[in-house]
């Protein structure tokens, strides 16, 4: 082994990495922030037409995934629990369970969408230049916002898939979890953000 | 090793055999030194790209009418040579060439936070590049509609725009993750001792060029994506057919670009901040001030996007507040300017080619600077709108002023680099002919863009002809300097004299390690207990 490697390997800095992803993490904020900028413009241009094309979303399908991932923030944030007190079985388990829930929001979108795309309402579709602007932009934000949300979600999966293998092989462990705290982190954003997106696109009528 | 009596026998980075070897020790290593050295190669590779792109430019102008392009080739050639010299070379430049390899030396650490992050930024940036000059090739033709991709323009024309704005938002993600790991280094891992305020002041600008790659990025990010989406699904955010609207698309993309141009001056004034001291041998006058300024051109900096729109529609309020702001920003950037006066006022000066390249800088960037606020004020503003006084103005500004700087930053820290030194009297020669040459090229675009001529126009009045064709020599003269330039720095490293630990005499820490520095930089941490200007 060369200097350079070893001294990469025992410069560790926790608190460094931590606040690496919380930057990181703004700037997905902010991501995210232009779009909803986007959207009260165009939400002030067609209150009316927003006002009905948004009746057209399940509220219940909303609600199902809402609380399907305030479910898998709880189970990382204790996966992340377990693993600062030793139980990695336990760590395994909670972080499998999220990853379930993240496939539960999925399909459950997959249904939603797939619903809308029956009515011929999805970006470039016939039926879509032939709406109201508002029902239009409405719906083009939509696809938009919740498709940037569930690669999001892809995303956050596979981040957690690579911190399940890492502490199932054992580089994640007790001395050593800012990679799992980090994903959660991520995890966390991923639901923050739907937590605006749902009052945004379903409540407000 | 351990002795630090004796001479010590040290391997420097350029020689220090890692875990690869040839081409795999440079592009997988995770050294910060060598990751600055691969994007020095790439970015002045690009540069020399944008610049012949421009020359054609200036061939195409020399007369009235079709000189050797066709006026689709032009719309082309403009588009690609402001996509690659913005994107390609001077958002990242600075930063991500001297801003890698002398922050961490700087503030006594012994790499980046995040060194793998750091290498993998690079090839990011080396897959945007890809994208961006493929760009030019694709069946559809090269993208026409200017670097600021336009809605609805963008939206509707059939030129290859969406690989361009794909790369312009990959090359934004590095962007965003080299500014992380810097504000990050700058937290953790300055050198015992090291407060805020006893930090040099070329990391104080990287981080605040930092905070900017970091907020105001994203932004152009989803900007790029909603084109992108608008373009592939037909959604109408940008398009007024459909109800959107393309002032929005400005808004978002001027909310990036304008705090952009602070991406691309502060490393530049970072770095005459360091040169000036060292050549006059003079306490930089009011560190404080220049530090916190950094900090208030990268805050305002955000505020004053509008300017580029008074002539696009918007409420007369808008118009002069921006107006305001944008003033404003002047004020700090002033402070700059008196002080690295006033640390010249009865310095020892001693005149060697950085120094020159730093002088330049101020002189350019005065120029670009006042012309600036003939742009920012309305009633001028309305005048002059996209003409090319406003040409003249940002190449003064970003050619100038983060130009001048990277040549003033190489000639200064080129011996620490490589240990080797380059001929002066050639260094100074090629300066000349830069400077000539880039005033011949810019100044007479101020005069005929007073008097009307548009930007961007393939042809034009025959009344402008004079003008074009010193502009046209000016460049030819420019790119010469360029040639003998980077010649003699090639020869420098090839060929040169080996150059001492502390060539110019300077203070800071950089100077105080053997040239070129070894791997690990510092043998031992080193501990500070001094300001970082430590001249009488």
């Amino acid at each position: 082994m060369s200097e350079t490697e070893t001294h990469l390997e025992e410069h560790r800095d926790d608190e460094a990495s931590k606040l690496g992803m919380w930057l990181f993490i703004f700037t997905e904020l902010l991501l995210f922030g232009g779009l909803f900028l986007v959207y009260s413009i165009y939400r002030a241009q067609y209150p009316a037409n927003f006002h009905e094309a948004s009746l057209e979303l399940s509220v219940t399908i909303g609600a199902i995934n809402t609380i399907v991932l305030l479910f898998s923030s709880m189970t990382i944030a204790m996966a992340l629990t377990a693993m600062q007190k030793g139980n990695k079985k336990l760590t395994l388990r909670l972080i499998a369970v999220t990853l379930l829930m993240a496939v539960v929001f999925l399909v459950n979108k997959y249904f939603e969408w797939g619903a809308k795309f029956e009515h011929g309402l999805y970006p470039g579709s016939d039926l879509m230049p032939l709406l109201e602007r508002g029902h239009l932009l409405y719906f083009s934000l939509y696809f938009f916002m919740t498709g940037l949300h569930a690669l999001h979600i892809i995303i956050g999966m596979i981040l957690l898939l690579v911190v399940y293998f890492k502490v199932k092989n054992g580089s994640i462990h007790i001395e050593r979890f800012v990679l799992l705290e980090n994903g959660a982190l991520y995890w966390h954003l991923v639901d923050l953000i739907w937590i605006f997106l749902f009052p945004l696109l379903y409540l407000i009528t | 090793m351990n002795n630090g009596t004796a001479k010590v026998e040290y391997v420097s980075y350029l020689q220090h055999k890692g875990k690869f070897k040839g081409l795999f020790s440079w592009i997988f290593a995770t050294d910060h030194k060598r990751i600055a050295l691969l994007y020095l190669y790439a970015i002045a590779t690009f540069f020399f790209i944008g610049a012949i792109l421009g020359l054609m430019m200036r061939f195409e102008l020399i007369a009235p009418g079709e000189t050797i392009m066709k006026p689709q080739t032009y719309n082309g050639v403009f588009t690609v040579h402001g996509i690659i010299m913005i994107f390609m070379v001077v958002i990242p430049g600075l930063s991500a060439v001297f801003g890698n390899f002398f922050l961490p030396i700087l503030i006594g650490a012994k790499d980046v936070a995040f060194p793998k992050l750091n290498l993998f930024s690079w090839w990011i940036f080396i897959f945007g590049s890809i994208l961006a000059v493929a760009s030019q090739f694709l069946r559809t033709g090269p993208p026409d509609t200017g670097w600021t991709f336009y809605a609805p323009y963008s939206t509707s024309t059939g030129t290859s725009v969406i690989m361009a704005t794909t790369a312009a938002f990959v090359l934004g993600f590095s962007s965003i993750l080299t500014g992380l790991n810097f504000i990050v280094t700058i937290h953790r891992m300055r050198a015992p001792g090291m407060k805020f305020f006893s930090m040099p002041l070329f990391p104080w600008s990287i981080y605040a060029t930092a905070w900017i790659q970091l907020l105001a990025t994203p932004i152009v990010g989803i900007t790029l994506l909603m084109l992108i989406a608008e373009r592939l699904f037909g959604i109408g955010f940008f398009n007024p057919e459909l109800g959107g609207d393309p002032v929005l698309f400005q808004h978002l993309f001027w909310i990036y670009s304008h705090p952009a141009v602070y991406i691309m001056i502060l490393p530049a004034m970072g770095v005459i901040t360091e040169i000036i001291p060292t050549f006059c041998q003079r306490k930089v006058y009011g560190y404080k001030a220049i530090a916190f300024s950094s900090i208030a051109i990268a805050g305002v900096g955000f505020l004053v996007w509008g300017h580029h729109m008074y002539t696009s529609g918007m409420s007369e309020n808008a118009r002069w507040f921006f107006s305001l702001l944008t003033f404003i920003v002047a004020v700090p950037s002033a402070i700059k300017v008196f002080n690295w006066l006033a640390t010249m006022y009865k310095g020892s000066i001693d005149i060697k080619p950085p120094f020159l390249f730093a002088l330049s800088f101020i002189f350019l960037f005065l120029i670009g600077g006042l012309t600036g606020l003939l742009l920012g004020s309305v009633a001028t503003n309305i005048q002059v709108h996209d003409t090319s006084f406003v040409v003249a103005h940002f190449h003064y500004i970003i050619f100038g002023g983060m130009g001048f700087a990277f040549f003033a930053a190489i000639h200064y820290w080129l011996p620490k680099m490589y240990g080797k030194m380059y001929n002066f009297r050639r260094a100074t020669i090629a300066w000349a002919i830069i400077f000539v040459g880039f005033n011949l090229l810019y100044f007479p675009q101020f005069i005929i863009g007073i008097q009307g001529m548009p930007r961007r126009y393939f042809d034009y009045l025959p009344q402008f002809q004079p003008a074009q064709v010193i502009s046209t020599i000016g460049g030819i003269i420019l790119i010469s300097g360029f040639i003998l330039m980077v010649y003699n720095l090639v020869m420098g490293v090839r060929k040169g004299a080996p150059a001492p630990a502390n060539p110019w005499g300077g203070s800071t820490l950089e100077w105080q390690i053997p040239s070129p520095p070894p791997v690990e930089n510092f043998d031992e941490a080193p501990v500070i207990k001094q300001n970082p200007y430590d001249y009488k």
